[in-house]
Order: structure tokens, then sequence, then C-alpha cells
């Protein structure tokens, strides 16, 4: 038995796994991205991120099969989509419910969740829809192959991860951002425009979501319920990062990635979940401001 | 009307109303909500109190799930599975409940922590679908034909419907009873205020672990029957998290801070899809050639703008926002929000 497990660690097997899960992280890393800043800024869980990004992978998919437009230009107007549902989210229901109960607003967006959910299905069915594009695999040895999707969207989210870092610390939108993540009612009294700030702000969380939907759309089927196989893990990230802190969120989607990878390696993959989702409540006893929050 | 004598004549509708020529159909949609009107007030019992959980359908489904296993793979009557069932859920929920209350998570941390739970649980039946069955569901077997006092199995409907009725009163008994109890004004405080609560002595982590734990058996409870009853379950009809936010809504559409609430908030969300569904079909309605919408979707749909709806203008839910006209009228004057 314990012949077998070190023999199985020490395989090439399992060092390609390992990197299939660093991969992974930046895939999770991208997906909440957006949903982090969200959180960071306007204090509100989305639960219906991931529904966004599934309408996104939508607006991608009829772009480029139907419509015909190069996958580039497509998955720009998945972004624009993307960017305006996330504007439309904070205009016409988070905007109502800013002074409401922190759980009151949760259950609105799991009402958008649903709403979503439906406006999907009507409009497109039930079918999985596969975009038909594969950018092939990197082979680094004999064994080993890598996704170039997957590598693609670690050097985004990366990327990301940087532009958005920048943005917060030097612009001056960015500063004001900040600051309003900071002390809400401050911010009003000096004179910020913060229902302007808080939309702006939902427009980029959205926008993020439309480039994770690009990514997605490359390596898996898009279907109405996608974002229920996604969303969970998504706010777990957010959360295990500390909210609202991006590099924090960052790290947090590698953990989890290696732990859901390296569980499926040993036994099946809804094992490498659970093994993730029981990390998540642990860590969260442990820490509940998140793993790499600094400490205040 | 005096309350005594509205409360004796709903009870005497509801005992007369399958002698009343009732349809098969009609009469199961009637079991259904009474079952789950039952999780639901079970959720409430907990979640008036400020203790969001979205795991509550990894209690049903340990409800559920444990009491089939045994069923079948061991032969153990349920009249003995419900209780064990109901023991794992309590003892899942002292396992989640007690380090959450001791390291003080609340609000949307406690919301997140419990989702996880549910998704936990649903992924452990997914990966032991050698035993389970996985997503595809699992079915408990039947006892000889018919009516099987020993596995808790019937097919008449009638017999059902009782047993449904008795346990939903049970529900709402149980609600009172908690509505009138010290724990009440306990938890209460403790959801105003932590820190002032344990001050004047209150026991913060204990008093709302009692309230988790009753809470997840209720649910549980409601699982086993469901399961009993449709002699079918599967990790998306009573667990993950589809479920847990369909608990939550459907007791937010009602109202949370009345006894009745969720009984409403059942009443109405399982009808609303039940007559979208009849109304609208399944057909796929074609506007042109190449567009066609699958109408299948708009339950969903209606669902989803219903609930942000009310979160929006009607936070009390239904009865609530009623009860509050009710004692404006009687008082002269606006309830204080």
């Amino acid at each position: 038995m314990f012949a077998e497990f070190t023999e199985a660690l020490f395989s090439i097997f399992f060092i390609e796994t390992l990197i299939n899960g660093l991969l992974l992280g930046g895939v999770l890393a991208l997906l909440s991205l957006g949903l982090n800043l969200i959180f960071g800024v306007i204090d509100v869980v989305w639960i219906c991120y991931a529904e966004i990004i599934m309408l996104g992978m939508y607006t991608i998919y009829f772009l480029h099969v139907d419509g015909g437009m190069p996958l580039i230009l497509a998955a720009a107007c998945g972004v624009g989509v993307t960017a305006l549902l996330g504007w439309l989210t904070h205009r016409l229901v988070i905007g109502y419910l800013l002074q409401a109960a922190p759980i009151n607003q949760l259950l609105a967006t799991g009402g958008l969740l649903f709403f979503f959910q439906g406006a999907a299905m009507v409009a497109f069915g039930i079918e999985f829809r596969n975009l038909g594009v594969s950018l092939g695999s990197l082979a680094l040895s004999e064994d080993i192959y890598l996704s170039w999707t997957r590598l693609l969207s670690f050097a985004i989210a990366a990327g990301v991860v940087v532009v958005l870092y920048q943005f917060l610390s030097r612009s001056y939108l960015g500063a004001a951002i900040r600051a309003i993540s900071q002390d809400r009612e401050i911010m009003i009294l000096m004179g910020v425009n913060t229902k302007k700030l808080y939309l702006l702000t939902s427009a980029i969380g959205g926008g993020l979501a439309g480039l994770a939907a690009a990514l997605l759309a490359l390596q898996y089927d898009v279907h109405p319920f996608i974002g229920l196989s996604f969303g969970p893990i998504t706010f777990m990230v957010c959360v295990m990062g500390g909210l609202g802190n991006m590099v924090g969120g960052f790290l947090a989607a590698f953990v989890f990635s290696e732990l859901i990878t390296i569980g499926g390696y040993f036994a099946e993959l809804e094992w490498g979940y659970v093994l993730a989702f029981a990390f998540f409540i642990f860590a969260m006893f442990i820490r509940p401001e998140g793993l790499f929050a600094r400490k205040s | 009307m005096n309350s005594k004598l509205l409360i004796a004549v709903v009870a005497a509708v509801l005992v007369a109303l399958p002698f009343l020529g009732l349809d098969s159909y009609p009469l199961h949609l009637v079991i259904v909500i009474l079952i789950w009107s039952f999780a639901y007030t079970g959720w409430s019992i907990m979640g008036r109190f400020g203790l969001v959980s979205l795991g509550h359908g990894a209690f049903m489904a340990v409800g559920g799930y444990v009491t089939a296993l045994l069923w079948n793979e061991l032969g153990l009557t349920p009249w003995i599975g419900i209780p064990i069932a109901m023991l794992c859920a309590g003892g899942l929920a002292v396992l989640i409940g007690y380090p959450c209350f001791k390291f003080r998570i609340v609000g949307h941390y406690f919301a997140l922590v419990t989702l996880a739970l549910s998704e936990v649980v649903r992924q452990i039946i997914i990966a032991t679908r050698d035993t389970t069955g996985g997503s595809l569901g699992y079915t408990p077997e039947r006892h000889g034909d018919g009516w099987s006092v020993i596995a808790l199995q019937s097919d008449d409907r009638m017999v059902f419907y009782f047993v449904a009725l008795a346990v939903w009163m049970a529900g709402i008994v149980i609600w009172r009873l908690v509505d009138r109890s010290m724990a009440r004004y306990a938890l209460e405080a403790i959801s105003e205020d932590e820190d002032a609560s344990a001050a004047v002595g209150v026991r913060v982590t204990r008093e709302k672990l009692k309230v988790t734990v009753l809470s997840a058996v209720m649910t549980a409870f409601a699982g086993a029957m469901y399961c009993q009853y449709q002699m079918f379950i599967s990790p998306d009809t009573i667990g993950g998290v589809g479920i847990s936010l369909q608990i939550v809504f459907a007791v937010v559409v009602g109202g949370i801070y009345n006894s009745l609430g969720p009984t409403i908030g059942a009443v109405i969300t399982l009808l609303l899809a039940e007559v979208l569904r009849i109304w609208i079909g399944t057909e796929a309605y074609c506007l042109t050639e190449k567009i066609c919408l699958n109408v299948a979707g708009v339950p969903l749909l209606v669902y989803g703008i219903m609930l942000i709806l009310f979160i929006i203008f009607l936070p009390k839910g239904i009865v609530g926002a009623v009860a509050d006209r009710w004692q404006a009228r009687n008082n002269g004057s606006v309830p204080a929000k």
C-alpha cells in the first residue's frame, strides 16, 4: 500500500498532475478576479457571477459559430456583453438593496441566477454547444502534454492581476475605488459620486467575467446550467483569498486547483472537489478573514 | 373572526380534503407541498434568527440517502433507518455548527461555509456512484405490493396524505414551541448583538447549536419522507446548492417571521412552477424557422424575477406584509419597519 503510494507520488504522471493543477489554478484565478473586485468594492456577493460567465460563453459561441466572426472579435464582444450585464445587475437590482441586510443582497443575486438560467434555457435550449476550436497542446516530453488553452488562461490571469493591481494603485479612479472599499460613508462626504463608482466597478467585474468566458468556451461545452459546476468553487476562492484581496485570491486559486487535481489523481475527480471544499470549511474555521489576509 | 374557530375550520378542510373527490394529481401536489413545507419550516426555525444556512440541501440529502441505503443494503426498516438518518444529520450539524459558532462565523461567511457543506455532500454522493447511483439517482427497493408498514411504503396516496399532514402540523407546532420558548429571546438577542447578549449571560454557542441541530434534524426527516413518498432520490432533487437555494427562497417569499410563512411560500413557489409548466407546456415555440424558444425554461425565469421583486419590495414575505397591514388597521398606525 505504502510502496504503491510512494511510487504514485514520484511517477511522471504525478508531475503532470501538479503542472495541470497549476494551470487549472490560472483558470480559477481568472474566474474569481471580477467577483473579487465586486466583493471588495461593493461588499456584495454576486451568487449569479458564474451565470454571467455562462451568458458570455453563449455570446462568443453564437458570434463565432453562427455569425462567423473571428474568435478574437467574438471574445471582445463577449466581454462587452458581460460588462453590460454587470452594469445592469447593479443598476437594476443591487442599487436598490445597498441599505438592505447583506443576506438579502446575496439572495437577490440568487434570484438573478435563476433568471439567467431560465432566460438561457428559453433562448438557447438545453443542448450542449461546443465552440469546435481547439488550440491543441504543448508536448513537454513524450509523456507530458500541456493544453495551450490552459497555458493561455494562466498567462492572461497573471496579466490581468498585474494590470488590475496597477490600475487600482496608480490611477485616479483606482484610488477612488480603493478608498471607497475602505470607508463608504466618508467618501460621500468627500464629494465622490459613489453611485458612478459602483456602476463602473460592476461593469469592470462583468467584463472580467467575459474574459473568463472566452477561455472557458475553448475548454468546455456551454449549456444553461454550466454555472452551477464552477460557481461554488469561484466563491470559495474569493473568500479564501480574503474578500477583495486580489493577490490573495490569485494564490488561493492555486491552493484549490492543486487540491482538486491531486485528489483527482489518487481517486476520482469528485473526491478532489470534496477535499477542496472540506479544506475550505476547515480553513474558514482557522482563518475566517482568508488564508492570505494581511494582519490588521 | 375568532382565530380558534379559523384554525378549526382550516383543520377540518385539510382532513376532509382527500374525500372531496380530489384527483390523484392534485392530491399528489398537496402531498409534495406538505412535505416541502415541513422542510421549509425546519429551515426557518434557524433562518429567522439571521442564521442563513445554504447547507440544508446537505441535511435533506443525508435524510433521504441514509434511510434508503440502510433499507436497500442492510434491510433495515425505515422505522429505525429514519431516526438513524436524523442522528447523522444532527451530528453533521454539530460538526459544522460548533466550530462556526465558536469561531464566530456569521452573516454571509456562515452562508458560504454551509454552501460548501452542500457541495461536499453532493460530491460525495456522486463520487460513491457504485453504491448510491451518483447523479442518476437512487430508488429504495419495493417491499411487496401496495402497502407495507415495515418498509413505510404505500401506493395509496390517501395514506400518505394523512402522514404528510400530520408531519406538517407537527412542524408548525415545533415552530410555535420555539417561538414561545426562552431560546427565542436568547437567539433574538444574539442576532442583534452577540457580545452584548453574552455579557448578560446568554450562552451564545450553545443556543445557536441547539436551534441548528433541531433545524437540521427536521430537514433530514423531510428528506426521508420525500424519499419514501417519491421512491426516487438524486443529488439534484434533494441536495446540492440548487435545493439549498430553493429552500431559502420559498421561505423568503412566504415570510420568515411567521409560522405559516414557509408553508405559504411552498404553496406559491411549487404551485407557480406547476401552473406555468402546464399552462405553457414544454413544446418548443418557434418564432421563425431558425429561432425557436424553449419554453420549458419560462418557470425558472419567472421564478427568478419574482424572487428579486420580493426581496426588493416585500422583504418580510407575503405573510409578513399581510400581518403588517392587519396590525396597522387594528392599531390605526403604520408599523415600524
